[in-house]
């Protein structure tokens, strides 16, 4: 405030009114050692101890550089285990499945549903012989896979210990994520097969079933780059997501679960988006919070309970069509915030992203950014590099405030399901996207190539077009699976996961029974639904 | 020139196919309902059937599909297919979301009157919605 007026009096207007963010944080004109902590021992630490908000190792980078992790997936499985190939070659580190619409929402592939959506948003996967193809020539005894499936993640996991399995590879030892978070699917990302209670049953059979049979597992991704994808603030980002978590905690120590034996491999998934700043603060906050949370409220006593720990995605939403190589630093900003902010797993977005799923050239220039951030930049050198900057500290605090504002706002309500029912999050979201969309469109917010600075005559980028041959392959592929089959041991393991759905039974060991068998998904999600029934939103805008 | 009573222009936004990115299509029905007009949000997951039948007991002047799937080249036309066929042949059709400009002539040949990629301007769409429906109003 002091500062603005001196300013002023020396003659320097600033450019605008206010600065903020671009969730909308203010901004002051300096930030001095009164913003920093008040007692930066206990209030930040180190990294590797409690509240672990520089980080949840300590040596970080050094001592281990994130996972290089390019999300991936289209066609069928032939094409992606391609593809699979091409990004390991190339210096990825871990694995990340992308499927397709009919398979996040639980339809096969020849469903009347799946017309025209085949292999398009990612691979189509309808059985176990799809995943064993998936996964050919990759040991998954040594690499991670992180799978992006909700709603029926139960099955794909199934299928991914049975393809372990045959390799050889006991579940004990598989090691990965799949993301399982199923309310922010009601909030943000809008794949659902179930009603709430039932999907919620599911996440904690999953919770259950790996913290007994998967050690090196994470059964859920708790995520908000989906919730900031569709509009959300950093802030809201941040709450949601963390409320989200403490959801699932919640319910694991309903179902009679320590939290010492399950919260160790709860894993985040946030986004990295294009305030650089903000960015950092949010990811710093968010260990702060849940470190607290998980000794204070839920009664941890592991350090390796209170420890988030998180993969990052590059704002998908921040890509633009106009000038798409303007995209490449944009990417690269983004990841650099991620790296900064510690995270653990990150994927770059291509710069070809805004219209279609990425080339081979594109994704390669997007792992490489990656390469030049761990090796070239000096980054990776030491932990939170950031760590005691003024203006990082108190927008940290600030963020973490924020989050606590918006717990306490949902507890109002009833909790995060009951918040849900009532739309909270779903009209935050509408409300936060339709200011952004107003600021961009009156020019209060620059983008780039889209509201100024802009080309009259775009050249074309030459995008990746998926073959609408790759539907009828893939149908074919399924029709191949139901012929191969014993008909007689589908329709029993059917039936008893039909049974046990009805039951309180943890649901993986019929779920991989049927799996076995050549249960198709889109039967064992059907099947499911006749117990369950299915859910349809009333959406608020 | 609008009588004074004229109606309110009614426009279906709709959300084709398993495709759950609803951002762009409720900023639009909001936008388009704050500058006067009924609007019908169909919500997530519709098939062509659904649409087309909205279209028609909601007597829709334009309809604005979404669609950020990559399966727009067999939405669309199916679409338009099912309007043609029982008979509504004057409904101001617009195409939104991921589409890739070679796809855009196609559509238009469809009779798709305007597609908005990404980075299209929120009043630009409204304005040329209001435009074609009051054209369609003029003609009856």
């Amino acid at each position: 405030m002091a500062a603005k007026q001196s300013a002023e009096r020396a003659g320097r207007a600033e450019r605008e009114a206010t600065f903020s963010t671009i969730s909308g944080q203010s901004i002051e004109p300096l930030y001095g050692p009164e913003d920093g902590a008040t007692d930066p021992a206990t209030d930040i630490g180190r990294p590797g101890s409690y509240p672990f908000t520089r980080g949840p190792y300590e040596s970080m980078y050094r001592g281990r550089l994130w996972t290089m992790r390019q999300f991936a997936g289209f066609g069928t499985v032939e094409e992606t285990n391609e593809r699979f190939h091409y990004l390991l070659g190339h210096g990825q580190t871990g694995l990340s499945v992308a499927f397709d619409m009919p398979t996040l929402m639980g339809y096969d592939s020849d469903h009347a549903r799946s017309l025209g959506e085949v292999g398009r948003e990612g691979v189509a996967v309808d059985s176990l012989d799809d995943m064993e193809q998936l996964f050919d020539g990759i040991p998954l005894g040594g690499v991670t896979t992180s799978m992006t499936v909700n709603a029926p993640a139960a099955i794909l996991l199934a299928f991914y210990v049975l393809v372990g399995e045959k390799q050889g590879v006991p579940a004990e030892e598989l090691g990965g994520t799949i993301q399982t978070d199923i309310l922010k699917e009601y909030i943000a990302q809008k794949e659902w097969c179930f009603p709430i209670e039932p999907a919620m049953r599911l996440v904690t059979d999953m919770i259950e079933w790996c913290s007994q049979n998967m050690p090196r597992w994470h059964p859920v991704s708790i995520s908000g780059y989906h919730i900031r994808e569709a509009g959300s603030t950093a802030q809201q980002e941040l709450a949601f997501t963390l409320k989200d978590g403490f959801t699932y905690v919640e319910r694991a120590l309903e179902r009679g679960l320590d939290i010492d034996d399950f919260a160790p491999r709860l894993s985040f998934f946030f986004n990295a988006h294009i305030d650089f700043f903000e960015e950092i603060a949010k990811y710093r906050a968010a260990r702060r919070i849940w470190a607290r949370e998980m000794r204070e409220t839920y009664g941890a006593t592991r350090e390796e309970s209170m420890r988030l720990r998180f993969h990052a995605q590059t704002a998908g939403v921040s890509l633009t069509a106009q000038q798409p190589l303007n995209n490449v630093v944009r990417t690269s900003l983004e990841a650099l915030s991620a790296v900064l902010g510690g995270t653990q797993s990150l994927h770059t977005n291509s710069f070809d992203e805004a219209l279609a799923l990425p080339t081979e050239e594109a994704v390669r220039v997007a792992l490489r950014t990656q390469q030049i951030i761990a090796f070239e930049s000096g980054a990776s050198n030491t932990p939170d590099p950031l760590g005691g900057s003024w203006f990082v500290e108190r927008l940290t605090d600030e963020m973490e405030q924020a989050a606590y504002e918006y717990f306490a706002r949902i507890d109002e309500l009833g909790g995060m399901v009951e918040a849900i029912r009532r739309d909270f999050p779903q009209r935050e979201i509408a409300d936060a996207s339709f200011e952004y969309q107003r600021r961009v469109d009156e020019r209060r917010q620059i983008v780039v190539g889209v509201n100024d600075f802009t080309l009259e005559d775009e050249p074309e980028t030459p995008i990746l077009r998926i073959d609408p041959a790759l539907e009828g392959k893939q149908v074919d592929r399924l029709q191949t699976t139901r012929a191969g089959r014993d008909t007689a041991s589908v329709e029993a393991a059917l039936a008893d996961l039909r049974r046990a759905a009805a039951t309180d039974e943890n649901l993986m060991p019929p779920i991989i029974e049927a799996a076995r068998a050549r249960a198709t998904e889109g039967e064992m999600i059907a099947a499911m639904q006749e117990v369950f029934g299915t859910y349809t939103e009333s959406p608020v805008f | 020139m609008e009588a004074a009573t004229a109606r309110k222009i009614r426009v279906v936004v709709a959300k084709p196919g398993l495709d759950g990115h609803d951002r762009g299509a409720k900023i639009i029905a909001r936008a388009l309902r704050d500058a006067g007009m009924e609007v019908i949000y169909t919500g997530l997951h519709q098939t062509p059937e659904q649409i087309a039948e909205t279209v028609i007991q909601e007597d829709a002047d334009a309809v604005g599909l979404s669609i950020l799937s990559g399966a727009h080249m067999t939405l669309v036309p199916r679409v338009v297919e099912l309007l043609k066929e029982q008979g509504v042949d004057d409904v101001l059709i617009t195409v939104g979301g991921t589409i890739p400009a070679d796809d855009v002539p196609q559509l238009q040949e469809l009779g798709v009157a305007a597609v908005f990629t990404p980075g299209a301007g929120t009043d630009e769409i409204v304005e040329f919605i209001r435009a074609g429906a009051q054209e369609r109003h003029a003609r009856d």
